[in-house]
């Protein structure tokens, strides 16, 4: 297989998505599955997951050390990417994905492959809805914020109570935790938890599955390798939504 | 290749299921993932190195894989103290707690929270990348020979992971038997590095890492061979295991078990694949084979 050394990508440009989330267009491309993500190491300060919303991007928000120094990068800079790693999501003929906040990311690429049927889209504001217009041109978006500043207003978890869920073959999440856990109680009270899917998000260091940061409880999965995404029936009775752990290993309540 | 009759163990003092135990720092941050590697065949597990202080680890790249091996840096992240309640529910199973600490205090203090609750444990006198601790101490002999004797002291079978970085491994060995070890083990990873050329500069965070997997069995294989001449307590053989034969030819050079780390990232089925092709019912005992390369020569 050869070295899997980071492979150096320089930045075409970078695009403004909301006030704390950017585009980051690469020279090159990488053959994915949506869901997948790459380890992209910011020479000089870390390396942190990232999910691809397309072969050449990544999206990222705004989070700490390593996503503020990232900010700092414009055309010409280089990068270096790991991966694809990870599953991606389960096709299906008719998903229905809902996206919250930067969780728009690794839906956008499935949107585009035309499996997409409806997305529910939320955010807390109408300036933080992430790629409403890319969305709007190849599935039917129902936008739902945090303040009412545009769409229904409340949780995304409210739009779902308006659509005939035995429709969608499949239904597809990414976003905050604490979002994704009540779409799950949502569909484990309609019995439909089988169909869905979450893209899990945690403390990764290894990216391929020996370190061990990035395990859940009480499966020992690896969220890296196994995941990362997971059928909600599997999340049931697990830590999501309850707790994850930082980078000692340490837990910390969601 | 020979076959191995099955059957439980005892090596150092530790009732283990079978000769294959996880190595230290391989998906062993977790309770739950411990747990998940013993139902996948693992004899034994020992644990993510653990030490007086939490610790976030070294700013990534904290790993790279390489054709062979794997290059790591990770800089001992550990959650200390809250990994007592970690593996509570993996009592009575064949766990061992790898340990850290900067001098004999600090690993006699760690060692004391796990007391009555784990088989064994493992001392970190080894790892090449992280300053104060690991192999920046266990290089000097009488260093590790009170680290160990901090540790033995409380009865609780004592195992000293070596660092094959020094000249003379076999000093390091002495060190740790007189220090009350119940066993040896050999190797932990070669410090080494690798440079990024399309960006100039190293490929790892720390700059400095530990090479582990196939490409250091050579390494691995000639310090157990060494040691075995030298100890008297029993070693067990670590460092690029990732085939039966890998398992059989440590224990010809004087391993009579062995630890298993980077193969896992080929599959996480590795220690039920060795087992298939390792152990048989009409197979030889395993002191038939351990240590039998002494004493002979290819001409
Ligand atoms: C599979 C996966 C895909 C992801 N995809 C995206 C994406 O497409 N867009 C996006 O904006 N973010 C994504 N993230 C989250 C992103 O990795 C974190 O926001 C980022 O690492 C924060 O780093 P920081 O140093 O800026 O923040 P910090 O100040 O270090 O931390 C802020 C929070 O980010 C999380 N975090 C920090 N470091 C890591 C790490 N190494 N691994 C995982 N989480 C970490 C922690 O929960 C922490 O509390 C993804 C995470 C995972 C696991
Ligand atoms: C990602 C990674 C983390 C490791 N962490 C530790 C550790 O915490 N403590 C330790 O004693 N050894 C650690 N090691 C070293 C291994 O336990 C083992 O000695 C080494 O990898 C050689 O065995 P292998 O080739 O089977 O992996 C680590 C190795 C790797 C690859
Ligand atoms: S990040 Fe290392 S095992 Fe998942």
């Amino acid at each position: 297989m050869g070295d899997q050394l980071s492979e150096p990508v320089s930045i075409l440009r970078v695009k403004k998505e909301t006030p704390l989330i950017r585009t980051f267009v690469f020279d090159r491309s990488f053959a994915f599955s949506p869901g997948q993500f790459v380890m992209v190491w910011i020479p000089g300060v870390d390396e942190i997951p990232m999910a691809l919303s397309s072969e050449k991007t990544i999206t990222v928000q705004k989070a700490g050390d390593a996503t503020n120094a990232l900010f700092t990068f414009g055309a010409g800079d280089k990068l270096g990417i790991r991966g694809p790693f990870g599953n991606g999501f389960t096709k299906g003929d008719k998903i229905l994905a809902i996206a919250g906040g930067v969780g728009a990311a690794p839906l956008l690429p499935l949107a585009r492959e035309d499996c997409v049927m409806t997305l529910l889209l939320g955010a807390r504001t109408e300036e933080e809805l992430l790629f409403v217009d890319q969305l709007d041109e190849c599935t039917d978006v129902m936008i739902a914020t945090d303040d009412g500043s545009l769409g229904m207003h409340g949780y995304v978890t409210d739009l779902m109570d308006d659509l005939n869920l035995g429709a969608y073959d499949r239904i597809s999440v990414c976003g905050p935790e604490v979002m994704m856990r009540a779409v799950l109680t949502r569909v484990e009270e309609k019995g439909i938890a089988h169909k869905t899917e979450f893209s899990v998000h945690r403390y990764m260091k290894c990216g391929v599955g020996i370190c061990g940061s990035c395990c859940i409880d009480p499966s020992g999965l690896r969220v890296c390798r196994d995941g990362p995404v997971f059928s909600g029936e599997m999340l049931l009775k697990s830590e999501f939504g309850h707790y994850m752990r930082d980078a000692s290993g340490r837990k910390k309540n969601i | 290749m020979v076959s191995i009759r099955p059957g439980p163990v005892t090596i150092g003092g530790v009732a283990l299921d079978n000769h294959l135990l996880l190595a230290a720092g391989i998906l062993g941050t977790t309770g739950s993932s411990l747990a998940r590697i013993l139902s996948l065949g693992a004899g034994g597990v020992v644990t993510k190195s653990i030490g007086p202080l939490p610790k976030d680890g070294h700013a990534g790249p904290c790993v790279v894989v390489l054709e062979n091996g794997v290059l790591n840096a990770m800089g001992l992240p550990n959650p200390s103290n809250a990994f007592v309640d970690e593996i509570a529910p993996l009592a009575k199973k064949p766990v061992i707690v790898s340990i850290f600490g900067g001098n004999p205090d600090e690993f006699a203090l760690v060692a004391s929270w796990f007391e009555g609750k784990v088989a064994g444990f493992e001392l970190n006198l080894s790892c090449p990348h992280a300053d104060g601790y690991g192999s920046a101490i266990g290089t000097d002999p009488s260093i590790v020979e009170a680290c160990t004797r901090a540790v033995s002291r409380s009865g609780i079978p004592t195992w000293v992971k070596l660092t094959p970085n020094v000249t003379d491994i076999t000093a390091i060995g002495k060190a740790a038997e007189r220090g009350g070890a119940g066993a040896i083990v050999a190797i932990n990873t070669v410090k080494a590095m690798r440079i990024s050329t399309a960006m100039g500069c190293p490929v790892l965070g720390n700059r400095y890492g530990g090479l582990s997997g196939s490409a250091v069995f050579s390494i691995a294989v000639r310090c157990v061979y060494e040691l075995y001449e030298e100890c008297k307590i029993p070693i067990i053989g670590c460092g690029g295991v990732s085939t039966a034969d890998n398992v059989i030819e440590m224990m010809m050079a004087g391993a009579c078990a062995v630890e298993i780390g980077s193969a896992a990232y080929n599959d996480i089925k590795v220690f039920e694949i060795i087992k298939a092709d390792l152990y048989s019912k009409d197979g030889i005992t395993p002191e038939e084979i351990i240590g039998c390369a002494h004493g002979r020569s290819a001409v």
